[in-house]
């Protein structure tokens, strides 16, 4: 049987508004991924490091202290000491991010930016689409 | 309720208006929904009369303001006499910036000033700590020392104005500063006026800012009540937060039932200090959310009043009539923007705002239109203000008291509310055998509150996904936008800057005095004593925040949520 989707849901930093990412991994699981919620106040070592062990194939990332841009790109940079790589990861930021910054994230590998009042729907939509993509890459890679 | 008709001869006319009237309408159309529901899924009847409230009684449950149980208002005059504190809550980057963004606040004629801090200060730490890079002066201003709170209040003379602060764990710290510039200025003690929100219970519950486990914290608050009764009397020395319960996705009866729960938990616990209750009450403040339905925050605002005059008079036995009222501030509800349509906040944020005043609130935030997407814009801010200035000045609403009192629905809704938050009460108390104290420490164990809360959030977002809620401009006339709104970028050089503060201040203070202090604090801690005074002594020896908290975590240890979604 194939394995189900894994998706790691994670807080990281100090910002404690957990509303949305509570509400998101409930939904996702019941649209049948498998759901890792990091819980709060985690460090972009932990968030990386728990990326890295569970072998997810996606990871989103919530944050509503405006520090995106400083904690996202040390998450993936993590990622990659810790011998994972983004690049065959879904990598998504959900949370409080300013239309302008969109291509700043995109530019160092987020896949899918979600604001408040996204439809759940959406996300699941989006990773059932890249996901599988991702994953092809990541099996070419390994033929190779 | 009193009415000069007979009820037995409202109830009759009103079964023959169903019958003649209601049924043959309703066979021809039909209603937009099965059933009405408001935002607590409490369903709402089509229409009410005096046989919907036939159980309550005027004078002993709506009565006057300034009256017991204060339904209708704390104050006899309410805002005939003075309007309510227009209070708006702002702050980021370093001391500076938010020194100047409030001076533009009071320009425009803001009557109280209320404080962001960034994410290390709300966690107690320090700007150059490692977890704090990146997050310096983001979502408020970034405070390390006494020297960063001489100059965010540079030029606002403390005897003129009232600051609140929100902030938790680290409460005892800022008040401690802000006695000190009090003392600075040359401003006694007794003068200041303020809040600190101070209210750990419900971060344990919602909002998350968390540090100590929950039995040290309410140790601290109690003593922060002890020395503050004693020191700073004009002070509100907690505010006692539904706001974060509401924004973590609660109903408003949760709101309101675990907010009174958690009030009841500081009063227990201030009583088995021994603190003298009708002492401490007028320095107890609440603190709730005014959210999208209109008529349900408006009795939700009515109820707290009148569950508080109770508790306080006839649970715990405070005998002066000032001790049974419940003060309050309200802000309208962060998480009813849209990022879409960002417009469409600033109706939103009206409606909301007119709830809290027909609810009688004491002070009053309004969002800005611009808050889903960052930290507000001046314009943003200006017409946030300026919203609550219109219901002042043109709407006309202030002029009367409790306009809605008497109102069939909404009596009937007050009273429905309050019973619902009632059985939650019950059932928390039974937790703790008695105790709401310890039924409240218990719900946090045991993940009652956090639960109650996430399920209520997953059931509201299961309505948007299904288009069962509807939100204008997100799941129902939507429309393609390019978002065009002058977003405030807070300077990246913040971070550099504050670190070189705060080392600049750590070469030049005294460090045998800041040893010293922190010694004390931590003894005073390890023998169970008041660690207010300890802490005074720390912050004017420029002790920093993280320094200070760094002492208690060692004493109390850390605490970790757990993990429940």
């Amino acid at each position: 049987m194939e394995r189900k989707i894994r998706v790691l849901v994670s807080k990281v930093g100090l910002d404690g508004h957990d509303r949305g990412a509570k509400v998101v991994a409930r939904f996702l699981r019941d649209a049948g991924f498998e759901v890792i919620y990091t819980g709060l106040h985690r460090t972009p070592q932990e968030v990386a490091m728990a990326a890295v062990q569970e072998d997810v194939d996606v990871i989103g990332i919530s944050l509503h202290s405006g520090a995106h841009m400083a904690l996202v790109p040390k998450v993936l940079n993590y990622i990659k000491e810790y011998g994972g790589d983004p690049d065959e990861l879904v990598v998504l930021v959900g949370g409080i991010v300013p239309e302008d910054e969109f291509d700043d994230l995109k530019a160092i590998g987020v896949d899918g930016i979600f604001i408040p009042g996204t439809p759940i729907s959406k996300i699941v939509d989006f990773i059932k689409e890249i996901a599988p993509k991702k994953k092809r890459s990541k099996m070419e890679k390994m033929e190779n | 309720m009193d009415v000069r008709k007979d009820v037995e001869e409202i109830k009759k006319k009103r079964e023959e208006w169903d019958k003649s009237c209601l049924q043959p309408y309703l066979k021809k159309g039909g209603e937009r929904e099965e059933k009405f529901e408001n935002l607590s899924w409490i369903e709402i009847g089509r229409i009410y009369d005096p046989s919907d409230i036939e159980h309550l009684d005027f004078l002993k449950d709506v009565g006057y303001p300034g009256d017991y149980p204060f339904t209708r208002g704390v104050y006899p005059t309410m805002y005939r006499g003075r309007f309510w504190t227009m209070r708006q809550f702002s702050g980021f980057g370093t001391a500076e910036d938010t020194n100047a963004r409030w001076k533009l606040l009071l320009k425009e004629g803001q009557t109280g000033l209320s404080t962001a801090f960034d994410f290390p200060t709300l966690m107690g730490l320090d700007s150059d700590d490692p977890l704090s890079d990146g997050e310096v002066g983001k979502v408020g201003v970034a405070i390390d020392t006494l020297r960063d709170f001489q100059i965010l209040f540079e030029g606002i003379p403390l005897d003129r104005v009232s600051t609140s602060f929100t902030i938790n764990p680290p409460a005892a710290i800022i008040l401690a500063m802000y006695a000190a510039i009090g003392d600075e200025q040359g401003v006694p003690r007794e003068q200041l006026r303020g809040t600190i929100q101070n209210d750990m219970l419900k971060e344990f519950h919602a909002q998350n800012t968390l540090i100590l486990p929950p039995e040290p914290s309410v140790k601290i608050i109690t003593d922060i009540f002890e020395w503050g009764i004693e020191n700073v009397p004009k002070f509100n020395l907690i505010s006692i937060s539904g706001y974060h319960i509401r924004e973590a996705g609660s109903t408003a009866v949760q709101e309101l039932a675990f907010t009174i729960a958690d009030g009841m938990a500081y009063v227990e616990a201030a009583i088995e200090r021994g603190i003298d209750i009708d002492k401490l009450s007028p320095q107890l403040s609440f603190f709730f959310n005014s959210h999208n339905d209109f008529f349900e925050e408006i009795a939700k605002f009515r109820a707290a009043r009148r569950m508080w005059a109770k508790i306080m008079r006839d649970e715990y036995g405070a005998k002066n009539p000032r001790s049974w009222w419940l003060k309050f501030h309200t802000q309208t509800a962060g998480c009813s923007l849209t990022a879409q349509q960002p417009l469409n906040n600033v109706v939103r944020t009206t409606i909301q705002a007119m709830a809290a005043v027909l609810g009688g609130t004491q002070s009053l935030h309004t969002n800005s239109f611009d808050e889903a997407w960052a930290l507000p814009s001046e314009e943003a801010v200006r017409v946030a203000l300026r919203t609550q200035q219109i219901i002042a000045y043109e709407s006309g609403i202030p002029n009367t008291i409790d306009p809605l009192g008497g109102s069939y629905y909404v009596e009937w809704l007050t009273d429905k509310v309050e019973k619902l938050a009632w059985d939650y009460i019950e059932r928390i108390r039974k937790m703790g055998e008695g105790s709401v104290l310890r039924g409240v420490l218990a719900g946090i164990e045991n993940g009652f509150f956090v639960k109650e809360i996430t399920n209520a959030a997953a059931r509201f977002q299961r309505e948007v996904e299904e288009n069962k809620r509807i939100i204008v401009g997100v799941n129902k006339f939507t429309i393609e936008e390019k978002i065009k709104i002058p977003i405030l970028k807070v300077d990246p050089e913040v971070q550099r800057r504050q670190i070189e503060r705060l080392k600049r201040v750590r070469a030049e203070r005294d460090n045998v005095a800041v040893k010293e202090a922190l010694d004390w604090l931590r003894n005073a801690a390890e023998n169970n004593e008041n660690v207010m005074p300890a802490i005074i002594e720390a912050v004017k020896a420029y002790a920093s925040v993280g320094e200070i908290m760094g002492v208690l975590k060692s004493v109390y240890g850390t605490y970790k949520k757990p993990i429940i979604i």
